[in-house]
């Protein structure tokens, strides 16, 4: 069984839903990348979504484009996002990571080679936000033969058959965006939400992740009440970029056991 | 003769295009493709593009002996297809008016669009006045300082006009933006694409619409020349005028196809947009193309002195014509464009658009070699009215 299984299995026997957090890897700096990773952890974080930056972040809001480009200046490339993998997993063995990106720095480094160095770097995942299902078939084989689960995004205009096709490719979790629009938009919509649960749950046997609209513990309460697990991303990375390199990790640490505390009460 | 009938029905032209966006703008893609597949063969809606062509656009375009020109270079002779006539100046308004008809046909009231030199927003702006929509221009914001004149056109025709301050600020950040609004506004929007670049169905639809051009070229030529010409030039941005001047002729294989691109201050220098001579094959903006990047796939700024060719991807059809030969790709740089730029102005009393300026940059470089009875057909892409304050600078003038 993958980390990420064993995961939702775990949390399943224990009546607790996920809590996911994204943030963008290299932001604000390299070296806090590591212990950011550590403090979402001990906060209770159960699995983590690092963001691999992107120059065109064409899926994100202005949030998520400046930790990109901070990034991006920091030199953060592809290769050290699974540095901080390798790093990340010398002390946690258990909490599954998933990369978070867009296509083209994937491609650039060739399937054959990011299976090969995610899987040895300990990734358990990979969403890649600009390869939906009828673009992404090779790379989801590669990451299988590894072990790595793909994980796809569905939305609220998803019809019947793409969620059907979802269900055949994807493993590990799915990833619900409660919102049309970009990260950070606006605030998520809970009684669509529970409205578009059933009909994926009817054709996805796994478990469902909301994200995009999430800011506090109260709706990540409320989330969790009806999805398997509850998505933070825009939130965070605002909290980071009003953090120094110096008390970043604590702050994100702190925003995060303060969701997790909400999410379990 | 082997029939070419490109892109397949995801929208791949061998191993390029497709549909690489976020699972948010899928359904918005599938709904446009439906429409525009019933649209493109339904003889009223062909029949209405047409009638706008003619007594709006101005359409057909002439095609001109450049004679002088000809004469200077001493070889082959240049003719030009005249785009630069077109209403708005440029061969823009063949795809925005045909979105734009799409648009009213799917109900759509509010139209977006990205641009770099500003000839695609003008020639959106210009529709959606035409047709009462509301209309938003997406611009980076470098290109709205160099390209002011056309920021006050795009406002006097009625559309707001957005400064886009993300990444490098121009015309790839622009599309970024546009495409943040579309996800975001998108049952009331239609997102009006400037080039044969994106998601399927737009590399297809924009060349539908351009490809007016070499269907006119197909009877104008042998009706003033008793014959095809020996090759088709046209200047690469993202490939929308050079897809309609050579699509029709890709099965008339004794026609050469020369694409030419911007080599900005020399493919050594690193400083161009050359995507096709010296990028690689990544993903970005929705297709599998050729791309401007770095060893990691972050994409790189590009340098052109036209804003119009100042991109770091490249239409995805390009890719491969190029890969199958069927079309050969060139590079000529800053210095070149605007030789050939003043020898139009001097020699044919044709003041062209920078971009278009390297197309006719390459025509006489190569017209030198060829015998006089050969001919070479320009694609005059636009007109050179929006550049006067970038070659005035050029050469040390304020205006
Ligand atoms: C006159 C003119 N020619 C060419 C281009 C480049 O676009 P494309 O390569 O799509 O024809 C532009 C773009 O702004 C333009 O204004």
């Amino acid at each position: 069984m993958s980390r990420i299984s064993e995961t939702f299995a775990r949390l399943r026997s224990q009546g607790r839903k996920a809590l996911i957090p994204f943030v963008t890897a290299g932001d604000p700096t390299q070296a806090a990348t590591v212990p950011i990773m550590q403090s979402l952890v001990t906060a209770g974080a159960d699995i983590i979504e690092l963001g691999v930056p992107f120059s065109d972040p064409m899926a994100d809001g202005p949030t998520i484009q400046r930790s990109s480009e901070r990034a991006l200046k920091n030199g953060t490339s592809l290769r050290n996002v699974l540095g901080f993998v390798s790093t990340f997993r010398q002390t946690d063995n258990s909490t599954p990571v998933v990369l978070m990106g867009y296509a083209n720095p994937i491609e650039a480094m060739g399937y054959e080679a990011f299976t090969e160095a995610a899987a040895s770097a300990g990734v358990d995942g990979v969403l890649v936000v600009d390869y939906p299902p009828e673009e992404s078939e090779k790379l989801t084989m590669a990451l299988r033969t590894k072990g790595i689960d793909s994980i796809f995004l569905l939305s609220p205009t998803s019809e019947e058959s793409r969620i059907e096709g979802v269900g055949r490719l994807a493993s590990g979790y799915v990833y619900y965006v409660s919102l049309k629009g970009v990260t950070g938009a606006a605030n998520i919509d809970l009684s669509e939400v529970s409205g578009r649960l059933p009909m994926i749950r009817a054709h996805v046997n796994l478990p469902i992740g909301v994200g995009f609209g999430i800011r506090d513990g109260e709706t990540a309460r409320a989330i969790a009440g009806i999805a398997d697990a509850v998505v933070i991303g825009s939130r965070l990375v605002q909290e980071i970029e009003a953090s120094t390199p110096e008390n970043v990790a604590a702050n994100i640490g702190a925003l995060v056991r303060s969701i997790r505390t909400a999410m379990d009460a | 003769m082997q029939m070419y009938d490109l892109p397949d029905r995801n929208g791949h032209f061998g191993p390029y295009g497709g549909v690489f966006v976020a699972e948010t703008l899928i359904h918005a893609l599938d709904e446009l493709r439906t429409q525009y597949e019933k649209l493109r063969s339904d003889p009223a809606f062909i029949e209405e593009f047409e009638y706008e062509l003619k007594h709006y656009v101005g359409r057909p375009s002439p095609v001109y002996h450049a004679k002088r020109l000809s004469q200077k270079c001493g070889g082959a002779q240049i003719w030009l297809k005249r785009e630069d006539l077109n209403h708005t100046g440029a061969h823009k308004i063949n795809n925005t008016m045909g979105q734009a008809l799409v648009a009213r046909h799917m109900g759509k009231k509010r139209i977006i669009a990205e641009t770099g030199a500003g000839q695609h927003g003008v020639a959106s702006a210009t529709v959606a006045a035409r047709y009462g929509m509301e209309c938003v221009v997406y611009m980076g914001s470098e290109d709205v300082i160099r390209q002011s004149p056309n920021v006050y056109r795009m406002k006097l025709l009625g559309a707001s006009v957005v400064p886009v301050e993300s990444g490098s600020k121009t015309l790839k950040d622009a599309l970024n933006e546009a495409m943040r609004d579309w996800v975001t506004n998108v049952e009331g929007t239609f997102y009006i694409i400037g080039t044969v670049a994106g998601p399927h169905p737009y590399p297809m639809m924009v060349r539908d619409f351009n490809s007016v051009v070499g269907r006119e070229l197909l009877t104008q030529m042998p009706d003033v020349l008793g014959r095809q010409p020996d090759a088709i030039l046209a200047c690469v941005g993202g490939g929308s005028n050079a897809m309609g001047a050579f699509y029709p002729y890709i099965p008339h294989k004794e026609v050469r196809l020369i694409g030419v691109e911007a080599g900005g201050f020399g493919i050594a220098t690193g400083k161009h947009a050359a995507t096709l001579c010296a990028g690689k094959p990544g993903v970005l903006h929705g297709n599998r193309t050729y791309l401007m990047q770095d060893d990691n796939g972050q994409i790189i700024e590009t340098h052109s002195i036209s804003a119009g060719l100042d991109y770091p991807g490249v239409g995805p059809e390009h890719a491969w014509l190029k890969d199958t030969g069927r079309a050969e790709y060139v590079s000529v740089t800053d210095d070149e464009a605007l030789e050939a730029f003043h020898a139009m102005c001097r020699l044919e009393g044709i003041i062209p658009a920078l971009e278009s300026s390297h197309a006719v940059a390459h025509a006489m470089k190569i017209a030198r070699d060829m015998p006089k009875d050969k001919v070479l057909l320009v694609n005059l892409s636009g007109r050179g009215d929006k550049d006067m304050n970038t070659v005035a600078k050029h050469s040390g003038i304020e205006l």
